[in-house]
């Protein structure tokens, strides 16, 4: 049942980020184009998204001491805004401007079979493969 | 390459990502990022696997059975391969050291209201606002 329910929920996802244009560089690439080719359709999405999430979460947190399938909710609790949060958050930007795809909007595209998108996402798997290996070994050193 | 303005297609796929990201925290206790969810079946991967593999099999699958029923979902790659894997290495890189995304930050921790996931969504829709007008009007592709 649960495993049924997060397979629904991300059919839910998917088919959100694909209908939306978020799975389409073009269009992702267009909207950070103010000076050029500007299609601003994706201020909808992130409009849609954000406040159809913000109401959820309100009546979910509101209603319901813990989910339907786990003991608790689990959130992230940390508040402090830091160097690795920014420079972090930099890079990304730097990188969905240049390819056109950000994570969530890749893997749904993965589903339409291009192979541009394979190619993103291996190269991103790999990124992140990267960055754990640095993390780890930066976390090893500050700490021996 | 320009494409076309859809308001209500695009308004109607960010509805159905969150309430995708409601169901998530209503049923899964988790926040619908999808650099979390990726990061965790990624090896070694985390010891709650199930779900996310779950999760993101839906997430590639519907897509694709929406065209082979014949809807159609527009696609274009306005940048080479080498964009493609040069991008995809540093959005690896920065989703990991920013512990999140589009939709981690920018949708689930936005409604939740937490500073860092604002702080964190400022900062990289600015950098890429910059990165797109650096490569299509400064430096000429």
């Amino acid at each position: 049942m649960k495993i049924l329910s997060a397979l629904l929920i991300g059919a839910v996802f998917g088919i959100g980020i694909a209908i939306s244009g978020m799975a389409n560089p073009a269009k992702v690439l267009n909207f950070f184009d103010i000076a050029g080719t500007w299609d601003p359709s994706l201020i909808f999405v992130m409009g849609g998204a954000l406040v159809v999430a913000a109401i959820g979460y309100r009546g979910v947190f509101g209603t319901r001491d813990k989910p339907l399938f786990e003991p608790q909710y689990n959130v992230p609790s940390s508040r402090v805004i830091d160097a690795r949060l920014v420079g972090g958050s930099s890079l990304f930007g730097i990188g969905w401007g240049i390819a056109g795809f950000c994570p969530g909007g890749a893997i749904p595209a993965l589903g339409l079979g291009y192979t541009e998108t394979f190619v993103f996402v291996a190269a991103m798997v790999t990124g992140i493969v990267i960055a754990r290996t640095l993390g780890n070994l930066t976390f090893k050193t500050a700490n021996a | 390459m320009a494409t076309e303005f859809t308001p209500w297609m695009s308004l109607l796929g960010g509805v159905l990502i969150g309430l995708a990201a409601t169901l998530l925290m209503a049923l899964h206790g988790r926040i619908a990022g999808m650099t979390g969810i990726l990061t965790g079946v990624i090896p070694p991967v985390a010891e709650d696997s199930v779900w996310r593999i779950a999760f993101l099999i839906g997430a590639i699958a519907a897509p694709a059975v929406f065209v082979s029923f014949g809807g159609t979902i527009d696609f274009a790659v306005p940048v080479s391969t080498a964009a493609l894997v040069i991008g995809g290495l540093i959005v690896g890189v920065g989703v990991f050291f920013g512990s999140g995304c589009t939709s981690g930050h920018g949708v689930c921790g936005m409604a939740r209201v937490s500073p860092r996931s604002i702080a964190a969504t400022i900062v990289f829709m600015a950098t890429t606002f910059i990165t797109v007008f650096v490569t299509r009007h400064l430096v000429g592709t």
